[in-house]
């Protein structure tokens, strides 16, 4: 059995819960008192909770200190480039942020407040279809997999009303785990489809799995190693042809933006992921959103609310329909952040929407090219905003992709994804997004490159890395095989128990 | 790498060893390798159908979660419980008491459908290209 702090050195800098600080009367603030006229009449008595919140009872010194020093142990965006592919971790504006949080006070119910909420969701609505060439959309998906999930169900809904009977979802093996996550839940069947040599699918390749069971095909453009898929048009005719739909994950969505439009590529439903694409904060930072952009004849099965125009050119929201696969989120899906979108794609503007695509690619090429000198690049497809390189040269000299990511931590900089997509050995997936400025893709470029030379000079060192980071190396694998969820448990607010 | 003479080999990287019409079933070699250390795995229970290329169960490593996939179509008539608390065993002794389910096989013609250790060999070496 391995003795875990001699691995980690973990328990040594682990900030204790706030609930192991907590003791009775700690806390000296006083609590605001409860409004002068409180609408408790309206509420059901058996409905209020009289009892006090079971939160620790710490004082401002140690709760201010607490959430320092945690943030002090993190790695953000707003710490230096964050290169995880397919993960869009861009810089989010500060602009979106004062923006969405000057509606945060208006309550659901004030109904006049609502109607100019109504009316930005409404337009945010039309700036999307515009941006995606689409007919009609829901705001309210949560986040990517929710909007994959309710994509899906659109598709089925429309399949069953059709009086059809269909199973499969076709999916290249350059996707996302989440799609047949999402297809499964949806209740359907998944068939992986081989990218081949290309990186891309072939029209050629498709034929061969399209028979009258399948459903859809679920594709994303560009693809998760990315590259565009250039026989999307013609991939578009099959699936059509067969009756079936085209489904596009939007979660490169970053490499197109403003460029090309997945409506015109024949897209019949994708799904936008708002906290990439839109800049709002993700992992760890926020809720994500996940809105679903229909073409007109899928446009029935959206979710509901619908947001629609009163006889007075105000809006409202209808709450029922017959032909709506219902609801999917509670309130109005994740509005913070559906505002913070707004925000972004009215502050950059038509020619600042191109620009971000352009210079997403522009700086993801940059580092291909200077990085492919260094690693291996198993495709020689051109590529968009993310590229992925292999650890084929530094494997021989004992270093694995996994090294070289603990590696990059030394040097202050968060891994890009490591081992993914499936489809390559020992994957390095590098997004820098177009936020970057050159002289941080050049520090990144120059850490590689270092890296490289590490592994070729002195492979020995990458096993202790890092060791200068909050944590060291940690043993992956020992911690997947033994989980221990450890939480403290206030049981009441005078009382702490610790619970293992 | 080891890839025993008296097994038969999936594509999907499963062994198959045959025994009347009960085939045991594992991953080989070189699915271990590629997977690295496996920490988590689940099997069908005993008593479920599966079908030839459909999933019996998953493993999970630090890299990735992959399914499992029957070499033929049967029921299942034994689990091996035993590597729910030591996956480890799976990296090991892949071919041994790693052992994943047993099947009672319906039709005997699927075994053609599998390949012999020199096609898997070759298999391998073309897909590691």
């Amino acid at each position: 059995m391995h003795d875990r702090k001699a691995i980690t050195g973990f328990p040594l800098v682990v900030e204790p819960l706030l609930s192991t600080m907590s003791k009775e009367g700690k806390n000296t603030r006083r609590m605001p008192a409860p409004f002068e006229e409180y609408p408790l009449d309206d509420i059901k008595k058996d409905m209020i909770n009289n009892d006090l919140p079971l939160i620790p009872d710490v004082s401002e010194v140690e709760t201010v200190r607490h959430f320092t020093r945690l943030s002090r142990l993190n790695y953000g965006i707003d710490d230096g480039i964050y290169p995880l592919g397919s993960c869009t971790m861009k810089y989010n504006p500060k602009i979106c942020e004062e923006i969405a949080s000057r509606v945060k006070d208006i309550h659901p119910a004030d109904k006049k407040a609502m109607v100019d909420i109504l009316r930005i969701l409404i337009d945010l609505s039309k700036n999307f279809e515009e941006i995606c060439g689409m007919d009609a959309s829901t705001l309210w998906g949560a986040a990517g997999a929710h909007g994959e999930l309710t994509g899906m169900l659109i598709i089925k809904k429309a399949l069953e009303t059709k009086g059809e009977v269909r199973s499969k979802v076709l999916i290249p093996d350059t996707a996302h785990g989440t799609n047949p996550a999402s297809c499964a839940i949806a209740g359907f069947n998944t068939v992986q489809i081989p990218s081949g040599k290309n990186g891309y699918l072939k029209a050629s390749t498709l034929k061969d799995y399209i028979d009258h069971d399948v459903a859809a095909l679920m594709i994303t453009n560009p693809n998760t190693l990315g590259i565009f898929e250039q026989e999307i048009a013609c991939i578009a005719e099959l699936i059509h042809n067969n009756g079936s739909y085209l489904y596009m994950d939007g979660a490169n969505l970053n490499a197109i933006l403003g460029t090309s439009r997945p409506g015109d590529m024949g897209v019949d439903c994708l799904h936008l992921n708002l906290h990439k694409t839109f800049a709002s904060p993700h992992g760890g930072g926020g809720p994500g959103s996940g809105p679903v952009l229909v073409k007109r004849q899928l446009s029935p099965y959206l979710p509901l609310p619908w947001i629609t125009p009163d006889k007075k050119g105000l809006y409202k929201l209808k709450w029922d329909s017959p032909t709506s696969i219902g609801r999917i989120h509670s309130g109005m899906g994740n509005l913070a952040v559906l505002l913070k979108a707004f925000a972004y794609i009215l502050s950059l503007g038509p020619d600042g929407l191109k620009e971000v695509s352009r210079v997403a690619t522009l700086n993801a090429n940059y580092l291909k090219a200077r990085l492919s000198k260094s690693f291996d690049l198993p495709y020689n497809t051109p590529t968009l905003h993310e590229f992925v390189l292999t650890d084929k040269y530094q494997k021989a000299h004992g270093v694995t992709t996994m090294d070289m990511a603990k590696a990059l931590i030394e040097f202050g900089i968060h891994p890009p994804t490591v081992y993914f997509p499936l489809v390559v050995n020992g994957a390095i997936m590098i997004e820098p997004t177009e936020t970057e400025p050159l002289a941080e893709l050049k520090r990144f470029a120059d850490v590689m490159e270092t890296i490289a030379i590490m592994a070729k000079d002195s492979p020995h060192v990458f096993k202790n890395m890092p060791s200068t980071s909050p944590v060291c190396r940690l043993d992956e694998v020992w911690a997947a095989r033994h989980l221990i969820l450890t939480w403290n448990m206030i049981e009441s607010n005078k009382k702490v128990v610790v619970s293992k | 790498m080891n890839f025993p003479a008296n097994l038969k080999y999936t594509k999907n990287h499963e062994w198959a060893r045959v025994n009347g019409n009960k085939v045991t079933v594992g991953i080989t070699d070189y699915a271990q390798s590629e997977l690295g250390d496996i920490v988590y795995v689940e099997f069908n229970d005993k008593g479920t159908d599966v079908k030839q290329d459909g999933i019996f169960g998953t493993v999970e490593s630090v890299k990735a979660v992959s399914e499992l996939y029957a070499p033929v179509t049967g029921t299942i008539v034994e689990v091996n419980n035993a590597l729910e608390d030591t996956p480890e065993l799976i990296n090991t002794d892949c071919y041994g008491n790693a052992w994943m389910i047993v099947i009672e096989m319906k039709d005997t013609s699927e075994l053609d459908n599998l390949m012999d250790s020199k096609k898997y060999e070759d298999y391998v070496s073309s897909e590691a290209k």
